[in-house]
């Protein structure tokens, strides 16, 4: 069998970023190189996506060792669905960047370590064993970490420094829980995982190691109580990078728990996924009550990030078919609508060169589109009907009224409004009243190439809202085929 | 064996939070490198030490090797060297910036 | 200070040309034994640290003019291209092909595709390791 579709996605941008190594003072060359490179992966991904569901889950076997032997790459549809979403984000900030990244960053290989970090997002969403999730995390996270130093202001080092040894901790975690897996097991791939732990007598020691890889997790996904180091290291880098994180990586750790919680730790689902409850209700309002203490446009949104992170983990804990094709239709819409707001950010601080919401006001008489675009995001994400948040909410909120998680169902409808006071209030502040920036109305900047990124996001969010049926009835076959493992691990073994 | 060398992985371990908790950046990139160190043992003894067997070669071999966590080590050494160098130079850079190590007076304040 | 280095550079030049050839020993014996791409790259790095070290780096960057990060970007692409071969044959990506040759001096060979893919890695690992310490090692403002 030779599907190297599969692995079409984690090629593309790593032949692209060794490709663009070389041209890395050239800068139209690069952005040539880069822009193509962008479509030519989310065309891929979508191609992929097609595929899988054409023919169902479709599984590469690296160098031709066959399953739980050698390195093996699945793509079943929420991987598919992943990749077509980290394809939309890093082609939208791409083409941010163009725009806004500074010359020097362009020589100190931007592209290379963007296409980099692209390689590791999407080889953590096809990769079929748990080792290589590993591997792939590290290409993410050392490309992010030099993406979050690059330009080296004295904020970012300072920063960045605690982002990354956070992040190694977390490796190390990572590497002691699949040490634990491994003895325990004797297999890492996650189909035979699957397989091993369901044969197994369910005691105790399985609880711990689902419990520490779900640490490792969550500390990559900003979970209650590890989302201490997000806000302040997702300030720091230039735009056009903040919003790639924020759209994509903490998405990578909630797809990670997806993967492992619906896979391979089903079978004492009373204690591990009540655990993901208590941190899904508690990641929610902790988040939310940080976006509305800030009053600085990008720590509002870094906390916007953590918040909204506790309503798809929301979905897995209820762990109904509905109740995660809402989650599952949450994270599409909440990674499109959260690039776009990081870009509306970087946008505004192009104008008025500063995030600090006091001191911005009056933008909607100048520059009336970014204002309403906005809006039409803000009110998104807040979970405003017919826009693209309200059906996957909706979706989860009634799947917890019929489990009886009245608690949870209060909590998120409470962040639901706590999220649309803290949006509203980045609207009044930056848009409504006087302008405070002078010569605004004479020399206004011009936004349209900035815009033109977020216009298509801003399209999406409305489309997702407007088919909804289409798309959520999609999100729902995602879930039963997450909900039924035999599927995945047939598919590895090939009967 | 295997006690030994749990005990050993785990003393490491525990030097290496230490290290980890102190205020100075060098320590705590010596607290990295020895971290990494101690997950490698400890993978290597999880999955069971066979002494001076060789990695499994023919099919009736009485006793062999595991050769898959000795492959899964060498990639997490590679990994962690590249991270420790870029640590390295990280901590370098930071402490160049601000004229100093210590991670207290690196803590910012809560408002920026 | 002025500093003799005499015993330094002799022993240098003569232990350099021994760790340089033992370094491509080992990238070759990688295949069925102990050795290959990472752990032979990474002996060939510390020979030229020493040269680094013992001579000043103008004059063995004279020696050696290379430009590491395109050095690292070609070992990338070398290995890649290595691991698109099985497409050719229909193969998944990275399947390896072997056989025996009988070449004129060395007698049988055994040649295999993983060749070319560490020859990749040995690369990207020496290229690696020596911008590194370079980078550190320039910075002496």
């Amino acid at each position: 069998m030779n599907n190297i579709v599969v692995l079409l996605p984690v090629l593309i941008p790593f032949v692209a970023g060794v490709i663009l190594i070389f041209f890395k003072n050239f800068s139209t060359i690069q952005r040539t190189i880069s822009g193509l490179a962008a479509f030519i992966l989310l065309f891929s991904s979508v191609f992929l996506t097609y595929h899988v569901y054409q023919d169902g889950i479709l599984t590469l076997e690296a160098g031709n060792w066959s399953a739980p032997f050698g390195i093996i790459f699945v793509a079943d549809l929420f991987a598919g669905l992943m990749t077509i979403l980290s394809g939309i984000v890093g082609v939208a900030c791409l083409f941010f960047a163009y725009k806004t990244i500074h010359k020097d960053r362009e020589k100190f290989y931007f592209y290379p370590f963007y296409f980099f970090l692209l390689t590791g997002v999407n080889g953590a969403f096809l990769t079929g064993d748990i080792f290589n999730l590993f591997v792939f995390f590290e290409v993410m996270l050392i490309s992010s970490y030099i993406l979050i130093v690059m330009g080296g202001t004295k904020y970012q080092l300072r920063e960045s420094f605690k982002y990354v040894v956070i992040n190694i901790f977390a490796s190390a975690l990572f590497l002691i829980a699949l040490a634990f897996l491994y003895s325990l097991t004797g297999t890492l791939n996650f189909a035979h995982l699957a397989q091993r732990i369901a044969e197994a007598e369910q005691t105790g020691v399985f609880n711990v190691v689902a419990i520490l890889l779900l640490i490792v997790f969550a500390m990559k996904a900003a979970l209650f109580p590890l989302y201490f180091w997000l806000p302040n290291s997702y300030y720091g880098p230039p735009t056009a990078i903040a919003a790639i994180f924020g759209g994509l990586l903490t998405k990578v750790g909630v797809y990670a728990i997806f993967r492992v919680f619906t896979l391979v730790f089903i079978h004492n689902i009373d204690f591990t996924h009540s655990v993901i409850l208590f941190l899904a209700g508690a990641t929610m309002f902790v988040g939310i009550l940080g976006a509305v203490a800030k009053f600085d446009f990008r720590h509002i949104l870094s906390y916007q990030i953590i918040s909204h992170v506790g309503y798809m983990i929301m979905g897995l804990a209820l762990f109904t078919p509905y109740a995660i094709a809402g989650a599952i239709f949450y994270i599409a819409h909440d990674m499109i609508v959260k690039t776009s707001l990081f870009l509306y950010a970087g946008v505004t601080q192009k104008i008025t060169g500063t995030t600090d919401l006091t001191k911005m006001g009056g933008l909607l008489r100048t520059y009336p589109l970014l204002g309403w675009l906005f809006f039409i995001s803000a009110i998104a994400l807040a979970g405003i009907p017919p826009l693209s948040g309200f059906f996957g909410k909706f979706a989860m909120i009634v799947a917890g009224l019929d489990q009886g998680q009245y608690i949870i169902v209060f909590i998120s409808l409470l962040v639901g409004l706590l999220t649309l006071y803290s949006m509203i209030r980045i609207f009044i502040y930056v848009f409504w009243g006087e302008p405070k920036i002078e010569n605004d109305k004479d020399n206004p900047v011009k936004i349209m190439p900035l815009l033109l990124p977020i216009i298509p996001l801003a399209a999406l969010t409305i489309a997702m809202g407007v088919f909804a049926e289409p798309i959520f009835s999609f999100s729902m076959e995602i879930a039963e085929q997450l909900l039924d493992p035999s599927q995945y691990i047939e598919s590895v073994f090939k009967e | 064996m295997e006690i030994l060398m749990i005990v050993t992985a785990g003393i490491i371990i525990s030097v290496s939070t230490y290290l980890l908790l102190t205020r100075s950046i060098l320590r705590v990139v010596f607290g990295i490198v020895l971290l990494s160190h101690g997950v490698h043992l400890l993978i290597l003894t999880m999955a069971g030490l066979m002494g001076g067997s060789p990695p499994l070669l023919t099919e009736d071999a009485s006793s062999y090797t595991d050769p898959l966590p000795q492959a899964l080590i060498l990639t997490a050494i590679v990994i962690s060297f590249g991270v420790t160098a870029f640590v390295l130079v990280l901590g370098y850079r930071t402490y160049k910036e601000h004229k100093t190590d210590d991670l207290d007076q690196l803590r910012g304040n809560g408002d920026e | 200070m002025k500093t003799n280095y005499l015993m330094l550079h002799t022993i240098t030049r003569i232990v350099t040309f021994i760790i340089l050839s033992f370094s491509i020993y080992l990238f070759f014996a990688g295949h069925n034994s102990p050795g290959g791409g990472f752990i032979g790259g990474l002996m060939m790095a510390s020979g030229l640290i020493l040269l680094y070290l013992s001579f000043d780096l103008k004059t063995i960057k004279r020696v050696l003019p290379f430009d590491y990060s395109t050095l690292i970007a070609t070992g990338l692409l070398i290995a890649l291209l290595t691991g698109f071969n099985g497409l050719l044959f229909g193969d998944p990506f990275l399947t390896q092909y072997f056989d025996y040759f009988e070449l004129p001096i060395l007698g049988e060979v055994e040649l295999t595709t993983a060749l070319p893919f560490d020859l990749g890695v040995f690369i990207v690992v020496v290229a690696i390791t020596l911008l590194i310490i370079l980078t550190i090692a320039e910075d002496d403002s």
